[in-house]
């Protein structure tokens, strides 16, 4: 991996702990927080939730289909549930249920992708879940979001715990930094957050990608005194409409990185939205090509597809460069 | 309310599924027809819920996993006072919300189905609150026998029977046609009663006609203690309307003016004959 920009930002830990750990909070003083799982506790690092309360978990069983069915059922009555399973089985075996039990009937289920995008790396295509974004912005009804780092995800967490309606949540495995905050804003969804300021191009990503987009405008500064904006999308929708005519208005290139099919995800719903507002901005999606991915870890993935901080970097300047 | 009330208003509902289904130029005929009186001993006699109580977290639960049967659904929810009879008028009509399936927008409706083998993990998840939260309520849920084999179903079976679900009573209408025929040759899907019972499943057989065995049955719920009940209900698709009855072409059709004077005027001789 590319160069470590301090040393308070490798510090974190996998989204997925700190989910478990605000859920386990949550669930002390509210006996409504109800977690559903396939027998996904372990990879939903769920154990001590399991054991600290087990009046609050379900577990129906390698069974996604049920899984969704009953989160709604429980949250029809009230329960503020939690719905845990691969974020590939949950977002396409049981994409019916999502769209009719969860979103269409308004359950309000809160449903957590877990080991998202090729978090599985080289287990293949099979556990990749490349095709979530696509499916689930199509769904009315439905907030699909993909948080960054530790302190988006806490905030998500708390946040889908009160609001009563239908999210789906993506979480990755590994290991986290701390982004930088440049405000006080606090968390929403469908609201992005600019992790650095600059004014000469557009870094957004969403989940995983956000921290090598930043270290891609670190060294674009570093290496070439190019200043990068970087925005955390952490909601893929709605949208921030709002923040995206902020960053196109310069005219200044935009570039969008996610860990998902470069076909129906945070690109096309960037795109889609600036050009339908007469923003011509030089546009670029860097994601997963329309392929089944090469075999690797999730870093050698990334790597791979140029979802790291030099590949970031070289498609920037490509990009600076067509503009000039 | 007495049986022969109960009958009585099983052929006021049969009357009115049929003109609203001509209204609409839509619905699900024969389906709605072979239901409607497990709906009606439901409604009148069995689930304590209303439009006095639909808010209250304790009214039994009632999910109608056929959506497709919605008429027969509309019509009894009218009849318990949860929207106007007049508003059926309007089924299928541009921007109705009455449309071919159950939906939330309409009074009285719990989920919004009409996919197949949704209704049972739903039931199964809301019966399972009940237990959680320590409330005696009931979910009650409607399969067609057609729909068996979606493979949610089974998940949920598993699921209700780990779980010592006894709150939970699914009822399959089994009417034994389906869309491309005989159940049995599309997808046989017997024997019901022992696969169920191998899940976990307290099972009874019931004439889904007759109201005095649906009230009974209903009423020993559960019929084993910890476990899920099943109702298996054998009834007759079209049933009520001679030229209709066990006639696959009744699925979904449509009766002409003329044949819904017929139905009608059959329904009115039953009548008489229940005095």
């Amino acid at each position: 991996m590319g160069n470590i920009i301090s040393t308070d930002l490798v510090k974190g830990k996998p989204n997925l702990e700190v989910f478990s750990g605000t859920l386990q909070e949550l669930a002390a003083t509210d006996r409504d927080i109800v977690v559903v799982t396939s027998d996904s506790r372990g990879s939903g690092k769920l154990v001590p939730f399991g054991q600290k309360y087990p009046q609050q978990i379900i577990e129906v069983g390698i069974a996604e289909q049920n899984l969704v069915g009953v989160a709604a059922g429980l949250a029809s009555a009230g329960k503020k549930v939690f719905a845990v399973s691969p974020a590939c089985f949950l977002t396409a075996r049981a994409l019916e249920q999502i769209k009719n039990d969860v979103a269409y009937s308004d359950n309000p289920v809160n449903l957590i992708g877990i080991s998202a995008g090729v978090s599985y790396g080289a287990l293949g295509t099979t556990h990749h879940s490349l095709h979530d974004f696509a499916v689930l912005r199509a769904i009315h009804n439905l907030i699909v979001a993909a948080p960054a780092d530790g302190y988006e995800t806490d905030q998500a967490i708390r946040l889908a715990a009160k609001i009563n309606c239908p999210v789906y949540m993506r979480y990755g495995k590994k290991n986290m930094p701390l982004l930088p905050k440049t405000n006080d804003q606090p968390f929403q969804f469908g609201k992005g957050r600019i992790i650095r300021e600059g004014e000469d191009l557009t870094l957004i990503g969403t989940g995983e990608t956000v921290y090598p987009a930043l270290e891609a405008a670190e060294k674009l500064a570093q290496d070439y005194k190019i200043q990068a904006t970087v925005i955390s999308m952490h909601t893929i929708k709605p949208l921030d409409y709002e923040l995206l005519t902020q960053v196109a208005a310069s005219g200044k290139p935009i570039l969008t990185v996610e860990e998902h099919s470069v076909f129906g995800g945070l690109g096309e719903a960037c795109a889609s939205f600036l050009i339908q507002n007469n923003y011509r901005n030089p546009f670029k999606i860097i994601g997963i090509p329309d392929e089944y991915t090469v075999t690797g870890s999730q870093n050698e993935i990334f790597m791979h597809y140029g979802i790291f901080e030099n590949g970031i970097a070289q498609t920037a300047l490509e990009i600076l460069k067509e503009q000039a | 309310m007495t049986d022969k009330e109960l009958a009585a208003k099983s052929i006021e509902y049969r009357q009115k599924i049929l003109t609203y289904i001509l209204g609409a130029n839509a619905g699900h005929t024969g389906g709605s027809l072979s239901c409607i009186d497990i709906l009606n001993v439901l409604y009148n006699h069995t689930l304590n819920v209303g439009p006095e109580n639909f808010s209250s977290p304790d009214r039994d639960r009632y999910i109608q996993s056929k959506g497709h049967c919605v008429e027969a659904l509309f019509v009894v929810l009218a009849d318990k006072g949860f929207f106007p009879e007049s508003d059926l008028e309007t089924l299928g009509k541009y921007q109705s919300h009455y449309i071919g399936h159950p939906t939330r927008k309409v009074a009285g409706v719990e989920q919004n189905t009409g996919a197949l083998g949704h209704g049972l993990p739903i039931s199964v998840g809301t019966a399972l609150a009940a237990k959680l939260d320590n409330r005696a309520y009931r979910v009650f849920t409607l399969l067609g026998d057609g729909e068996l084999p979606e493979g949610s179903n089974w998940e949920a079976a598993l699921t209700a029977a780990h779980y010592k679900l006894d709150n939970l009573c699914a009822i399959i209408d089994h009417n034994k046609l389906q869309i491309t025929g005989p159940t049995c040759d599309v997808c046989n899907t017997d024997p019901i009663d022992a696969k169920f019972e191998s899940f976990g499943w307290a099972v009874r057989h019931v004439d889904g006609h007759n109201i005095k065995d649906l009230k009974e049955t209903f009423g020993q719920m559960p019929f084993a203690p910890g476990k899920p009940s099943l109702v298996i209900a054998h009834t007759v698709k079209g049933k009520g309307i001679s030229y209709m009855e066990n006639q696959l072409k009744w699925h979904h059709g449509v009766p002409s003016q003329e044949q819904f004077t017929e139905a009608l005027a059959e329904l009115d001789q039953a009548r008489v004959a229940l005095v």
